[in-house]
């Protein structure tokens, strides 16, 4: 049975293939998890290159050519990843989208680094996959796990000028994240003093050991790397021993049910959220195309990779090439307009303009701090 | 040392988190009295006691809520929902015993313990379905009051409720326990059911009475507790119950001043732990704490040694 399936994909590879460069279209690869328990992260990246595709194809493709979607599932597994790569790169892809997690996106890098294939990936949010350099080839349409942090930082560094700053967290993998990041920027600045760097148990009944401790810190500020239930503990029994730190956090606590919860406390605290796009003309007509073809609400990254794949093909138009060397210098070149905004590279492969913005909790509503 | 402080900003700062101590020792120790009378009397570790606070808290949220879409407000709301509250509980803690602890009475003690903590899951899954998974918002019952203004920096209202109440709640139960007919025929049980029995003491009353105090208690903790934190989901008994139940053994289960001293001893415990180390580590020390008490004094602080019964 396997060894008819094999030889049906191999018969099916080599037919394609041919049909494919007698054809002469532009192929895009599709790589990520359609199946398995991660599946739902990436079925609405390939449902967002098909959307994006069909529309390209029924204006004329570009560059007077079709183009062609591949889609391989690597399942979020590294070990499959490089399997989905080599598929891909036997099909003959000119640019990929994806991967969709960031262990099977790294894997799968350096197989496409090696064919020269700009990699594109909606959801991998890895710093590593853009700081570390050791990817060229790699560019991605969301933010990095330390965008949020770098955020925070900057705020308080720039917008609101403080000198002394305590960072705390709450031990778990993604607010402690956050708050490593934040104080290895803090450190790096040399702008500010970081006066206190403490975990705090979740859940636990009172936080009022560790206010104390932030009081006899005289910080300015407090960076919370965490969630809201914690948060809002830690801000109102900061407010009730009367004391006017300001509370920056991340999108764990910019939640409404944290300003429902620390009520008249929560006014003023300051946190990181997705920027709202879901005001722009292109989201609006991205997610009606998605309706009326699978009949229900996109899914997660939907629109990180419909940017990505509108990205990628423009960069292809722009630059009238699908040489490694001309995309990567149209997508860090050459805006484009796309549901997360008009987007455009820079030299790390992130996206500029697309990430985070900072609120502010005014009147009982987290308001777009501009 | 990071901060440098003058002798006097130091004192302030031992005396503030003296004062975060007692907050939290007073809340921990409030929650272990229940546990710790059910089991001095029974012998059962009621696992289910967090949830019985949890509801406390839920049924205050939802008393008071009413009460205040009907306009009242202030202390007639606090008193209201307590009292409803603990009714409430009282009948919760009534029934858990009559289906999940009565029908056990005689098996082997380990089957009790586990039919505690499947009511203790089940309880709490009852709560999220039928109220909610989410964190939801407690109204501020205990006022700020005003003659407070002046050190509410240092001890807030709630906190000094919370600290008035254990100690009354202590000094009331042991007198109960020692000097009423109730508390007689409750420690004649404790000693030994079937003498007790064949001395005229109906003690299934006795279990359920004690049950009905301790779930009492575990409503008034709730209500004073999450008017405190401000906040409550289905969860939080589990983890308010683990630590006073962690008091009531440091300071001797079954013994009443035991649990109260348990729990500040914990409580202070932790303040000292984040205020000079790190709260990193506050649970570490806490639960080293524990082992190294067991080990030199395995019946608790104050525990009294008891002789195993064969």
């Amino acid at each position: 049975m396997k060894l008819f399936f094999s030889f049906f994909t191999l018969l099916g590879i080599i037919v394609f293939t041919t049909v494919v460069f007698a054809a002469d279209t532009i192929n895009l690869g599709v790589a990520g998890a359609h199946s398995g328990d991660l599946a739902s992260y990436g079925i609405p990246s390939a449902r967002a290159a098909e959307l994006v595709v069909a529309n390209i194809n029924s204006r004329g493709g570009i560059l007077g050519k079709k183009v062609n979607v591949w889609t391989e599932d690597d399942a979020c597994k590294p070990e499959l990843a490089t399997n989905t790569a080599t598929r891909l790169i036997s099909k003959g892809v000119h640019v990929v989208m994806g991967h969709i997690c960031s262990g099977a996106t790294k894997a799968a890098l350096g197989i496409y680094k090696d064919m020269n294939i700009i990699t594109m990936s909606p959801s991998a949010t890895n710093p590593d996959l853009t700081q570390s350099g050791d990817y060229p080839n790699f560019f991605r349409t969301i933010a990095s796990d330390d965008a949020q942090a770098r955020l925070e930082v900057d705020f308080a560094l720039n917008v609101l000028k403080l000198k002394r700053i305590a960072v705390l967290h709450d031990k778990g993998d993604y607010g402690k994240g956050l708050a490593e990041f934040a104080r290895k920027f803090i450190q790096q600045s040399n702008k500010a003093e970081l006066v206190l760097y403490e975990g705090i148990t979740p859940g636990a009944v009172d936080y009022s050991a560790v206010i104390r401790k932030i009081k006899r810190s005289k910080a300015e500020a407090v960076i919370f790397g965490g969630y809201h239930p914690e948060a809002s503990k830690l801000v109102s029994g900061m407010r009730k021993k009367r004391m006017d730190t300001l509370f920056i956090s991340d999108d764990g606590v910019k939640d409404d049910t944290f300003i429902k919860v620390a009520k008249k406390y929560a006014e003023g605290v300051y946190a990181t959220g997705p920027k709202d796009v879901s005001n722009n003309p292109m989201t609006i007509q991205a997610t009606v195309e998605h309706k009326k073809k699978y009949g229900d609400d996109p899914g997660a990254f939907f629109l990180n990779a419909y940017s990505a794949t509108l990205a990628l093909l423009n960069a292809i138009e722009k630059s009238k090439s699908t040489n490694y060397q001309d995309i990567k210098k149209a997508l860090q070149t050459q805006f484009v307009e796309t549901p997360l905004g008009n987007i455009r590279f820079d030299e790390r492969g992130d996206a500029v303009g697309v990430g985070f913005s900072m609120y502010q909790v005014k009147n009982g509503t987290y308001v777009e701090v501009k | 040392m990071m901060f440098s402080d003058t002798f006097s900003d130091s004192v302030l700062y031992f005396i503030e988190l003296l004062l975060s101590g007692l907050t939290r020792g007073s809340i921990y120790a409030l929650i272990a009295l229940g546990y710790t009378m059910v089991y001095g009397i029974i012998e059962l570790i009621n696992f289910a006691h967090g949830e019985i606070y949890m509801i406390g808290a839920f049924t205050a949220l939802i008393i008071s809520g009413i009460m205040t879409m009907y306009g009242f407000a202030g202390l007639s709301v606090f008193f209201t929902a307590m009292i409803i509250a603990v009714l409430y509980s009282s009948a919760y803690g009534y029934t858990i015993e009559k289906i999940a602890y009565k029908p056990l009475r005689n098996s082997p003690r380990l089957s009790p313990l586990i039919s505690a903590i499947g009511m203790s899951i089940f309880l709490q899954n009852y709560v999220m379905l039928a109220q909610t998974s989410d964190f939801m918002p407690f109204p501020t019952l205990i006022p700020d009051f005003e003659c407070l203004s002046l050190i509410d920096y240092m001890i807030g209202g709630p906190e000094l409720v919370i600290l008035i109440t254990t100690v009354i709640v202590m000094a009331a139960l042991s007198i109960l326990i020692k000097y009423t007919r109730i508390g007689k025929a409750m420690r004649a049980t404790a000693q030994d059911k079937t003498m007790a029995m064949l001395v005229g003491i109906d003690i299934n009353r006795m279990i359920s009475i004690t049950f009905i105090i301790g779930s009492a208690l575990a409503a008034i903790a709730g209500v004073l507790i999450a008017s405190y934190i401000g906040q409550i989901n289905f969860y939080i008994g589990f983890i308010a119950g683990i630590k006073a139940f962690t008091a009531a053994v440091l300071g001797g289960i079954g013994s009443i001043p035991g649990a109260v001293f348990g729990g500040l001893v914990l409580g202070l415990t932790e303040s000292f732990a984040t205020g000079y180390v790190s709260s990193d580590y506050e649970d570490v020390f806490a639960f080293a704490l524990l082992v190294l008490i067991l080990i030199i004094r395995p019946s608790g602080l104050i525990g009294r040694k008891m002789t195993q019964k064969v």
